[in-house]
């Protein structure tokens, strides 16, 4: 399966399972959502548990959250991560925080799927990356998958759990792996990285898309890198981080997003804290531009790719 | 080629008790004497929970308050069209209507002292918490209500909202999925006239904010907001459409807000003292008693046995919000997640290893 196929087997896994499970959002019903996540669900579950709605992102979100309140586990579909924006009220005023104003009595298990990220030639706000406005909020919980075996796994379980996930799908690699995946359910635990090669000269840490070109580029250089996917980015997977960095004493932290405020700079904090003695060089950040993200022409110029990966993971090591 | 009248509305206005208190029979709800003398009784608490509410704010023992005065008729009457297991996502100006709801007027009065426990229902009664960011309630009331159809549960959602909260878009996305859903909701709008400063003619170009409904496929209402008898009658015949699947109503209740817009507000730099004057003739309180009297099921002997039944009820609120403890510090940690999340844990631990010295 490609990661598309992957999201799809995990939503209609989830559906099968738990009929309090519903999907909703701008063309998920009759046309499978845009990129075809949801192909298939009308069919398979009928239109009380598939929902074309309105062409209103906020109104998707704040209407999730009460029939979250009211016992369902609503998984709205954002068709792109650039239209999430306008239900930023719904996500940080309520979702976020109804357990906690509530203090346990009411609970709101929304799971938003959302595309997001640059280097599929796309229209204008289709291309950015701002999981760190997600990580900043409290009570959300954030994953991104880099691969359709995680893709799947991983949704299941944030459907599975009672809080609200951020599940952000990078478009990108929607179609650009295959690899195994079974048809059946499993699950794969939120919070927990995964260490995609071992080494002992430096970490590389990643997430999405650039989890991919991190190893891409590991094809090009001799170094003995530990290859890291955070896969959560909120809880981060903080003994995992921070076990590795006492081991390599460096770290690269690649990221898509902007390189102010972003989830690199949270990693680079933590690292201080917790294993600062251990550090043989200054932790460094790949990362995308302070500019807005560019139209598709320009588009490489703004995505790290492996150059930039393998200068930094040079220049780490040879401090 | 054509040009024709494609659609003209009509909008219905209801009003059984005026100003006065004389009612039109015909229009009568079928309530008992009890009935109507409970409906009386709810609105004299909550006024006199509102009074005690303005004097704990003004003695710093609570927070910021939003004062419900003038507003008692509009919460009690539609609240007392509802059960339990229906569903109302408040605003932060419906003390009255959570009192209706068996909210502990203890637990209202720690929400606006400052603690998130004052939020938590009663067993069995589905108060959502108040929402302050405004107009985004409606949305969880659809939401509740297509859950309600999807569960096959006979239950109806109101979304409550003022006239202010009918120019935010998020309002408006409620409307539109409530009537592309058919959901099970009620809109139940306050039009008070002010939101804050701004008054209505400036909110909307709309003469009512009902039309408002007609334009998303389903029904309007305005009634006399000050008018318990209209409001729950109304209500009542919403709730009906909502469980036989016959979709959403928008009930406006033309109402005015009698005082400032909360305790750090003055009213009195924005509206004419004469405006005023006019709507405490219209007060819902005064009319509902004098209905009563009429009817011969009122007297002085009750009233007064009604008011001191009333002040002990909201004296023993006070004082048993005034005993609770403070929660402690782990309280604003605990709920976030459903199980703590070891970051989290560790930013508690560290800050009572700090504050507790252990």
């Amino acid at each position: 399966m490609n990661l598309v196929q992957a999201v799809n087997s995990g939503l209609k896994c989830a559906m099968a399972d738990d009929e309090k499970v519903v999907v909703l959002g701008e063309d998920v019903g009759l046309d499978g959502g845009v990129f075809r996540a949801c192909e298939g669900l009308l069919k398979q579950f009928g239109p009380k548990r598939v929902m074309d709605t309105p062409l209103a992102e906020s109104g998707i979100i704040g209407v999730s959250a009460g029939m979250a309140v009211a016992g369902l586990k609503p998984v709205p579909e954002i068709q792109f991560s650039g239209f999430l924006y306008m239900a930023l009220g719904q996500l940080i005023n309520h979702v976020s925080r109804i357990r906690n104003r509530s203090r346990g009595a009411f609970t709101c298990p929304v799971i938003i799927r959302t595309p997001y990220g640059g280097g599929i030639r796309a229209l204008e706000h289709h291309s950015e990356s701002m999981e760190a406005i997600y990580v900043h909020t409290p009570g959300l919980k954030v994953v991104i998958p880099s691969s359709p075996y995680d893709a799947k796994g991983l949704l299941i379980s944030a459907i599975n759990g009672n809080d609200p996930v951020v599940f952000m799908e990078p478009s990108r690699l929607y179609r650009a792996i295959r690899e195994e995946v079974p048809d059946g359910s499993y699950t794969i635990p939120l919070g927990k990285a995964k260490v995609v090669k071992e080494g002992n000269a430096v970490t590389v840490i990643s997430w999405g898309s650039m989890l991919q070109q991190a190893k891409l580029a590991l094809k090009h250089t001799d170094v003995d890198v530990e290859l890291i996917d955070l896969r959560t980015l909120k809880p981060l997977d903080v003994e995992a981080i921070i076990s590795s960095v006492k081991k390599t004493g460096r770290c690269i932290i690649v990221q898509e997003a902007p390189r102010t405020g972003g989830l690199a700079s949270e990693i680079i904090a933590l690292i201080n804290e917790q294993a600062l003695l251990s550090l043989k060089a200054p932790v460094s950040r790949v990362a995308g531009f302070d500019t807005a993200f560019p139209l598709y022409k320009l588009e490489d110029y703004y995505l790290p790719g492996t150059e930039r990966i393998i200068n930094a993971i040079e220049a780490t090591v040879n401090y | 080629m054509a040009s024709k009248v494609l659609k003209t509305f009509t909008l219905k206005y209801l009003q059984v008790l005026d100003e006065n208190g004389k009612c039109d029979a015909r229009l009568m709800p079928k309530l008992s004497p009890r009935q109507l003398v409970e409906l009386y009784g709810l609105m004299v608490l909550a006024r006199r929970f509102d009074e005690k509410a303005l004097s704990l704010q003004r003695q710093g023992r609570i927070g910021t308050y939003a004062s419900v005065l003038g507003q008692e008729a509009a919460q009690v009457g539609a609240a007392f069209a509802l059960r339990g297991s229906d569903w109302v996502f408040p605003t932060y100006r419906e003390s009255a209507l959570l009192i209706a709801r068996n909210q502990p007027m203890a637990r209202l009065l720690q929400y606006f002292g400052g603690d998130e426990r004052g939020s938590i229902p009663p067993k069995g009664v589905n108060n959502f918490p108040i929402a302050i960011p405004v107009g985004t309630q409606g949305l969880h009331a659809v939401g509740a209500a297509i859950a309600a159809t999807i569960q096959k549960k006979k239950t109806v959602a109101v979304g409550c909202l003022g006239d202010g909260a009918s120019s935010e878009g998020d309002m408006n996305e409620a409307f539109n999925f409530a009537g592309v859903f058919k959901a099970p909701v009620i809109f139940l709008c306050q039009n008070n006239q002010w939101a804050i400063s701004v008054p209505i003619k400036q909110q909307t170009a709309a003469e009512t904010i009902a039309q408002k409904a007609i334009a998303f496929g389903f029904e309007g209402i305005r009634v006399d907001g000050n008018d318990v008898l209209a409001v729950y009658s109304a209500t009542a015949a919403a709730v009906k459409k909502a469980y036989t699947g016959k979709g959403p109503t928008l009930i406006e209740c033309y109402t005015y807000r009698l005082n400032n817009h909360t305790t750090s507000d003055d009213a009195s730099k924005y509206r004419s003292e004469a405006e005023v004057a006019a709507w405490k003739k219209k007060d819902p309180v005064a009319r509902m008693r004098k209905f009563l009297e009429g009817k011969k099921i009122w007297n002085m002997k009750k009233e007064e046995e009604l008011l001191a039944k009333a002040d002990r009820q909201v004296s023993a609120a006070a004082a048993e919000y005034e005993a609770t403890p403070k929660a402690d510090a782990g309280d604003i940690f605990r709920y976030q997640y459903e199980e703590m999340p070891g970051f989290l844990r560790q930013q508690m631990d560290d800050y009572k290893k700090l504050t507790e010295g252990n």
